[in-house]
C-alpha cells in the first residue's frame, strides 16, 4: 500500500522540558496517515519524552500537537481519552500489569470498551498472542516470562483494540536479532494490512532503514531537530555530519577514504 | 629519571614562557594514591603567560585508572583557562583512553548542578514544596471524589476479582498482628491501672478503664497504625512500582484511569475494613485485660464482664469505630497517593513507602485529636 500523505499528526513548534531544564525545542514535523515514522537521535535526547507528549501524558512547555483537527493539549481530559484511547503503545520495558496474566492484560482494554463476550475475547487474545507468536502463554504471568518475550506481549496488548496509530519505543532493545526482525516485519504487515500508522523510537539502524519512511533526528547537544524526512534519503543527502555519523555509524570517514 | 620508585613523580619544566611541560614518571596506580591539583595550579599561577601544556607520560612505569584520572583533571583545567593540551608525550594506550574521556564535552546546563544553595534559599525551596504538597493533596481527594462519582453512577465498575483480593488483605490477613497488639495492649492498660487502682481496694474498676480506653482510642487508633504500616505501605509500594514500570501511563494510554482501577477500590476496601478491624481490636483488648483482671487481681471472669458491660454503654463503642472510618480513609488515601506520585526509580518506591506510612501516622493523630475535641464538645 502506498502512503496517502494526509496529515495524521502534526507537531508545531513544540518545546519540552522538565521543570526549568529544557530538553527540546522548536520541533516541527507531520506524521502521515500510515506512515512508519522514526524518531531517532542518541540515547538521552529525548525521544521517550517526545513519544510521551505525543500520546498525552507528558504537558509540552510550549507548542501544539494536532491530531487531525484536535489540538490534543487544548481539549479537554476526556477528549484527550477518547484520542488516547484510538493509540496502541508499546512501551520502553513492556510495561505488563504485573498482577494480571497475559491473557487478562490484553483482554482489559477489550472488556472495558468493547460488547465482546468472554469466549469471543479470549478468541481474540489467542490471536493477538499468535500474531506477535506468544501462542499458548495465555496463563503466564508477566514475571514468568523472558524480557524480550514480555516485549513482544506488549505489543499483542497494543494492538488489541487495533488502534489506528500505534507507538513503539525501542521496540527491538535487548530482542535477539531473529526476534527483532520478525518484529520489523510484523510492522511492515500491520501497517500494509490494517492502514495504521506507527510511530518508532528506535536507533537500530537496520530497523530505520527496513521499515522507515519518515523520521525526525532529535540532537542533543543542540536540543533540537536537525534533520527530518526519508531515513534512506537522509543517508546520502544529509550533509549534517551528526546525522551522518548516526547513519552511519560513525563509518562515514572510512567509506569515503576507500 | 628513578622508573623503580614506588610512587607516582611530577616534574614540571618550562620549555618557553609560553610551555610548561608536565612530566609523569614512577608508578601510577590508584593503590599508591593521587595528587593533588595543588601544583600545577601553583605552576600556572606562577607565570600567568602560560598557553600550553605539553604531556608526556614516557618514563611511566605502571598505570591505571589513577593517571588518567589526573591527566582528565588537568584537561579540564586546561579547558578552563582557555590554555591548550599537547598530547603528543602520551603513550598510544594512555592517549586512547584520554581522547575518549574528553570526546563528549561535560553537560553544564542539565539543571542538576548548583543544587547546593544557601540555606534560606533552602527554606524557600521547602516552603513552596509544602505549597505544591497542599495542592497535590487536594488535587487527589478531589479525583478521589469524581471516581467515586464514576462508580455511583454505573459509569466504572470495580474489577471484582481485583477487589476482593484487595479487600482479603486488607482485613482478615491482617487479624493474627491485630490480635497480637490488641490484646497485649489491654494487659497494658490494665496492668497500668491496676496499680493505681489496688491502693484503693478497687480493683473492679480495671474493667472500666480497660473498656474505655480500648473502646474510645486505642481499639481505632492501634489498629489504623498497625494498618498505616502494613497496608498503606503496601499500597504505596504497590502503586509505586507499578509507576516505575510505566504500568501506570500504559492503564492511562488504554483509556482506563488509574484512579477508577487501582486506587479507588482501595481506598473502599480498606474504609470497609478499618472499622472492622477495630470491633475486633476492642474485643480483643477487653480480653487482654480481662486476662489480667482474672489472674492478677482475682477478679471473677463474670464479674469482670459484668463491669465492663455496666462501664461502657454501646454509645462508646461507635466513637472508636465512627473515628476507625476516618482513619481508614486517611490511611488508604496517603497510601495511594504517595505511590501514585513515585518517582521513577527503585530507590522512589522506597521513599513513596516510608512518605505514605509517615504522613499516615501523621493523619491519625491529628484527626484523633480533632475527633476527640469534637466529640467532647457533643457531649459523647
Ligand atoms: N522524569 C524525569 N525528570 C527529569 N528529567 C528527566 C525525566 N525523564 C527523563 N529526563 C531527562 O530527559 C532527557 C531525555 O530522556 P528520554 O526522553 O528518556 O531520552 P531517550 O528516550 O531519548 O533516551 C534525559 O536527559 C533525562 O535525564
Ligand atoms: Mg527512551
Amino acid at each position: 500500500m502506498i502512503p496517502n500523505d494526509s496529515p495524521h499528526i502534526v507537531v508545531e513548534n513544540l518545546t519540552m522540558a522538565y521543570g526549568d531544564f529544557v530538553i527540546q525545542r522548536d520541533l516541527n514535523f507531520t506524521i502521515n496517515r500510515a506512515d512508519i515514522f522514526i524518531i531517532m537521535g542518541g540515547s538521552g535526547c529525548g525521544k521517550s519524552t517526545l513519544m510521551r507528549i505525543l500520546i498525552g501524558l507528558k504537558r509540552p512547555a510550549k507548542g501544539n500537537v494536532h491530531y487531525g483537527d484536535t489540538n490534543l493539549w487544548e481539549v479537554d481530559s476526556e477528549q484527550r481519552r477518547e484520542i488516547m484511547k484510538g493509540c496502541g503503545v508499546l512501551y520502553q520495558r513492556g510495561a505488563l500489569w504485573s498482577s494480571m496474566t497475559m491473557a487478562e492484560n490484553i483482554a482489559l482494554p477489550l472488556r472495558e470498551y468493547t460488547d465482546l463476550g468472554p469466549d469471543q475475547i479470549r478468541r481474540v487474545v489467542s490471536l493477538k498472542l499468535a500474531l506477535v507468536g506468544l501462542a499458548g502463554f495465555e496463563e503466564f504471568y508477566p514475571s514468568e516470562i523472558s524480557g524480550g518475550m514480555q516485549k513482544r506481549a506488549g505489543l499483542a496488548r497494543a494492538m488489541a483494540m487495533d488502534p489506528d496509530i500505534l507507538f513503539f519505543d525501542e521496540p527491538s532493545a535487548g530482542l535477539d536479532p531473529i526476534s527483532a526482525h520478525r518484529l520489523d516485519k510484523l510492522i511492515l504487515e500491520l501497517r500494509d494490512s490494517l492502514g495504521a500508522t506507527i510511530v518508532v523510537v528506535t536507533h537500530e539502524l537496520a530497523s530505520i532503514f527496513n521499515i522507515g519512511n519518515n523520521s525526525v533526528f532529535l540532537d542533543a547537544e543542540s536540543k533540537t531537530m536537525i534533520a527530518s524526512g526519508d531515513p534512506k534519503k537522509l543517508r546520502k543527502e544529509s550533509d549534517n555530519p551528526t546525522v551522518q555519523q548516526f547513519l552511519t555509524r560513525g563509518m562515514s570517514n572510512t567509506e569515503e577514504k576507500t | 629519571m628513578d622508573t623503580l620508585s614506588k610512587e607516582y613523580e611530577l616534574n614540571f619544566h618550562r620549555d618557553s614562557s609560553h610551555t610548561l611541560q608536565v612530566r609523569l614518571s614512577g608508578k601510577w596506580k590508584i593503590g599508591n594514591g593521587l595528587p593533588n591539583q595543588e601544583r600545577i595550579l601553583d605552576e600556572l599561577e606562577k607565570e600567568p603567560g602560560i598557553r600550553k601544556i605539553k604531556l608526556d607520560t614516557n618514563d611511566v612505569a605502571q598505570w591505571d585508572s589513577g593517571l588518567l584520572v589526573y591527566l582528565v583533571e588537568v584537561n579540564r583545567i586546561a579547558e578552563k583557562r582557555d590554555i591548550k593540551i599537547c598530547k603528543e608525550g602520551l603513550t598510544d594506550g594512555v592517549r586512547s583512553l584520554f581522547e575518549l574521556a574528553s570526546a563528549v564535552p561535560e553537560q553544564t546546563d542539565s539543571g542538576k548542578l548548583g543544587k547546593s544553595s544557601f540555606w534560606i534559599a533552602t527554606i524557600g525551596i521547602r516552603a513552596r514544596e509544602l505549597g505544591h504538597d497542599t495542592v497535590k493533596f487536594f488535587e487527589f481527594i478531589g479525583n478521589v471524589f469524581l471516581s467515586l462519582g464514576r462508580l455511583f453512577q454505573g459509569k466504572v465498575r470495580l474489577q471484582r476479582t481485583d477487589f476482593f483480593l484487595i479487600l482479603q488483605d486488607c482485613g482478615p490477613k491482617a487479624l493474627p498482628i491485630i490480635t497480637l497488639i490488641s490484646i497485649l495492649v489491654g494487659m497494658i492498660l490494665a496492668f497500668v491501672g491496676a496499680i493505681q487502682l489496688k491502693m484503693f481496694g478497687a480493683q473492679i474498676y480495671v474493667a472500666n478503664l480497660v473498656g474505655l480506653g480500648m473502646a474510645r482510642e486505642m481499639g481505632a487508633m492501634m489498629a489504623s497504625i498497625i494498618m498505616a504500616g502494613r497496608t498503606g505501605a503496601a499500597f504505596a509500594a504497590q502503586l509505586g512500582s507499578m509507576r516505575v514500570n510505566e504500568e501506570i501511563d500504559a492503564l492511562t494510554t488504554a483509556g482506563i484511569s488509574p484512579m477508577d482501577f487501582l486506587v479507588l477500590p482501595r481506598i473502599i476496601s480498606l474504609t470497609i475494613m478499618m472499622p472492622l478491624l477495630c470491633i475486633y481490636a476492642n474485643l480483643m483488648g477487653i480480653i487482654g485485660g480481662a486476662f489480667v483482671g482474672v489472674f492478677m487481681l482475682d477478679i471473677s471472669p463474670v464479674a469482670y464482664f459484668i463491669q465492663t458491660r455496666e462501664a461502657v454503654p454501646l454509645i462508646h463503642f461507635a466513637v472508636g469505630i465512627i473515628k476507625s472510618g476516618v482513619f481508614g480513609v486517611l490511611v488508604a488515601v496517603a497510601g495511594c497517593m504517595r505511590g501514585m506520585e513515585c518517582g521513577q526509580s527503585a530507590g522512589a518506591v522506597g521513599d513513596a513507602t516510608t512518605k505514605a506510612v509517615v504522613t499516615a501516622i501523621v493523619w491519625i493523630i491529628v484527626s484523633d485529636a480533632l475527633l476527640t475535641i469534637m466529640f467532647s464538645i457533643m457531649d459523647i
